[in-house]
């Protein structure tokens, strides 16, 4: 029986305190290779943490741990940039994208990518953005969009949706007062120079296997040479919405999924 | 007459400086258009790929600094720029990758003198010093682009060339020989993706250069602190370099710096040929500043006359240096041509010797 | 569970997790993400040395590693069996 605690009498409650004894293959560890330390302070119900799980993990899939290096903006992930077993070249809040262009033209063979969120990329960097795609530059953006500025508390971002109450929008956003939301995959997708734009979810295991998936095919994208990749991940921001951490998966597919559409917007 | 060395070319100082960059090892540059910078890049642009290096007309000034930001993590030299209201566009990436520890250099290709307090009190935010180097003519820029190059792979830390719009449109005969400064540092910071795996993956940041592997993450307090000990220790070090003349018995000393101080210097001769006692100094690096030299050469005069193309900038430097040995008076000011670039009517010999007679009397 | 499950009845059960409880911040993610929906939260004030509630396992995990993906604070390792086994449900 279990060693903890009986909290819930009427069930039966196996231990999962050590690894099992009898013959069994472990498939997934507490953290990836390429995360350190598993512990952070970023809020309970985050997404960001599972997204850069989801990430890292593909780093290693598509065997480019000793030549990736991963171009850091200023947010909540930054906490990561201190945490991770790749190199990671940390940039200004929306600078990221020329950062890692200069990185790029004279390290070509390296995989580079982005971690930024939407108040990041989409507000303060989005030129940075629009003319990396438009370059077709080879490397892969990650923008993880909760909809609102974190770090500083949850504050409107260009990709807050109508109706989102944040401490900026505190009525909710208003198509009047603070204009409409911007779709950024849909706007690099509209982009010639961009090949591979997709936009992916972590509020459920399916979305979490298929932004997986959608990350590979960014990085295949890059490491073929094919040109400038984006995937846009949406991520639970529970104390930026103001609900509680179990709701928010549902805040996702609710409120920002209908405006922000998951799927693959364009592919090489 | 002798015809010069075979190694001599008449270059426009804009070919020049471009010439002198990629001799120096410059790989990477990124600039956006903006007189009088744009020639620079025009030549880099044509240059760099010749020698197998990148040349990016990047979409912005901004994008332009994070350009050469990312390609210097990869271990290149490279170096960026532009003229003062550009260089105001890039202020917050330069003051923050010097945090990082970052070797650059960047161009202000000036427009007159008003951006000495831009690039020598840093126009950026928070605690960082930048070295300053500021050639009077076109030969001396090939030397000082290359000492430039030097000077931040050495230190870690940017280093800015301030031109102007005179030396960029100066044809000269120029010598653009690579120097040997000898043995840098190796780049043992530099990414390339390869530490990744290791457990000792590198990070190339303004807020810290290693991992803190842990959920407390970066500690500022003791990175900024270590990074400021290092700049410490370069202003101290890297040795100031200014030109002097004549101020050993000077009644009057004159100070100037850049394309006008070659003005100075001829009206100072001038005078001294006609048995007036003018001394001359010119400081070179404007950060570190030669304040022991300026020091020095003000001892004994009447008074020390600074003569600069802006509203008085440079002179708070020289006073700080004379420190009442003697009264220190402005002879300049603002003097620009219709455009505002900085070709101005105080260019002229008779004009600064008029300048300067009036504080001798 | 299944409503209708009572003590004795057993369930096929192919893989475990080891939970690192310590590192839980409550968030309950795992709860909904687990598709046999054999996670439960501790209740009644069981809590780790945080103060958060944490998962309990029940019965019935298919080593899926819904819950170690979706988990934002790297609290999960999932291990599939070599051969299932069957575990009875209830006290």
């Amino acid at each position: 029986m279990s060693t903890s605690p009986p909290s819930h009498p009427e069930l039966r409650i196996v231990p999962t305190d050590a690894p099992p004894d009898i013959p069994a293959r472990l498939v997934d560890d507490f953290t990836p290779r390429l995360i350190d330390v598993g512990e952070h302070h970023l809020c309970p119900g985050c997404g960001e943490p599972v997204a850069m799980r989801t990430i890292l993990e593909a780093v290693e899939e598509v065997d480019a741990v000793q030549r990736a290096v991963a171009v850091f903006g200023v947010g909540c992930y930054t906490a990561f940039s201190n945490n991770l077993d790749v190199e990671v070249l940390q940039a200004l809040h929306g600078r990221a994208p020329s950062v890692a262009t200069g990185l790029n033209r004279v390290r070509p063979e390296v995989l580079i990518f982005t971690i930024q969120g939407d108040g990041d990329l989409a507000n303060e960097g989005l030129q940075e953005a629009i003319h990396a795609a438009a370059r077709g530059e080879r490397i892969t953006l990650f923008m993880l969009n909760n909809g609102v500025f974190g770090e500083t508390g949850g504050h409107m971002t260009t990709t807050t949706v109508l109706g989102q109450r944040t401490k900026t929008s505190v009525g909710g956003r208003d198509a009047e007062l603070h204009g409409r939301p911007l779709q950024v995959a849909e706007l690099l997708a509209g982009i010639d120079g961009s090949a591979f734009v997709a936009r992916g979810a972590v509020n459920n295991a399916g979305n979490v296997a298929r932004t997986k998936r959608m990350v590979l095919r960014a990085f295949e994208t890059q490491l073929s040479g094919a040109g400038f990749s984006f995937v846009e991940i949406l991520t639970m921001c529970p104390t930026g919405w103001f609900v509680e951490t179990e709701e928010a998966p549902d805040y996702i597919d609710d409120q920002l999924s209908p405006v922000h559409p998951l799927g693959i917007l364009k592919e090489a | 007459m002798n015809a010069p060395a075979p190694t001599h070319r008449l270059l426009e100082g804009c070919e020049a400086i471009a010439e002198a960059m990629v001799v120096a090892g410059c790989r990477f540059f990124a600039g956006y258009p903006m007189t009088p910078f744009t020639e620079v890049l025009e030549h880099m642009s044509r240059k760099l790929p010749e020698v197998g290096g990148v040349c990016m007309n990047a979409e912005s000034e901004i994008e332009a600094v994070g350009m050469a930001w990312g390609a210097a993590a990869g271990g290149v030299r490279a170096a960026t720029g532009s003229t003062g209201q550009g260089l105001s566009l890039m202020q917050e990436s330069l003051a923050e990758l010097t945090m990082a520890r970052l070797p650059l250099v960047v161009l202000n290709m000036a427009r007159a003198q008003g951006d000495y307090f831009q690039a020598t009190r840093g126009g950026g935010h928070g605690d960082y010093r930048h070295i300053v180097v500021a050639p009077a003519d076109v030969p001396e820029a090939v030397q000082l682009m290359q000492l430039a190059f030097h000077l931040a792979e050495v230190w870690r830390n940017p280093v800015l060339f301030f031109g102007d719009y005179y030396l960029a449109h100066t044809t000269q005969s120029v010598d653009v020989a690579p120097v040997d400064f000898g043995p840098e540092p190796a780049r043992d910071w530099a990414l390339d993706g390869s530490s990744g795996g290791s457990g000792h993956a590198r990070l190339l940041s303004p807020l810290g250069d290693h991992k803190q592997r842990d959920d407390v993450g970066y500690d500022l307090s003791t990175y900024f602190t270590r990074v400021a000990a290092a700049v410490g220790t370069m202003a101290a070090t890297v040795e100031p370099l200014v030109e002097v003349e004549a101020c050993d018995d000077a009644e009057v000393v004159v100070a100037a710096f850049g394309s006008p101080a070659r003005y100075v210097k001829a009206a100072a001769r001038d005078l001294r040929a006609e048995g007036h006692r003018v001394g001359f100094v010119r400081p070179i690096t404007l950060f570190p500043f030669p304040s022991a030299v300026v020091a020095a050469a003000a001892e004994g005069a009447r008074a020390v006359a600074v003569y600069e193309n802006n509203q008085g900038q440079m002179i708070d430097d020289v006073r700080l240096a004379v420190l009442g040995r003697a009264p220190v008076q402005f002879i300049g000011g603002l003097s620009l041509d219709g455009s505002g670039f900085g070709i101005a009517p105080d260019l002229d010999v008779d004009v600064m010797r008029a300048r300067i007679e009036d504080v001798l009397a | 569970m299944s409503a209708g499950a009572g003590a004795g009845d057993k369930v096929l059960v192919r893989g475990t997790v080891v939970i690192d409880t310590e590192l839980c911040k409550g968030c309950d993610l795992c709860i909904d993400a687990c598709p046999p929906r054999v996670l439960v939260m501790t209740e009644g004030g069981v809590v780790n040395g945080r103060g958060y509630a944490y998962p309990q396992l029940l019965p019935g995990c298919t080593g899926c590693r819904a819950c170690s993906q979706i988990c934002p604070d790297f609290v999960f390792q999932v291990y599939k069996y070599a051969t299932p086994i069957e575990l009875e449900v209830g006290p």
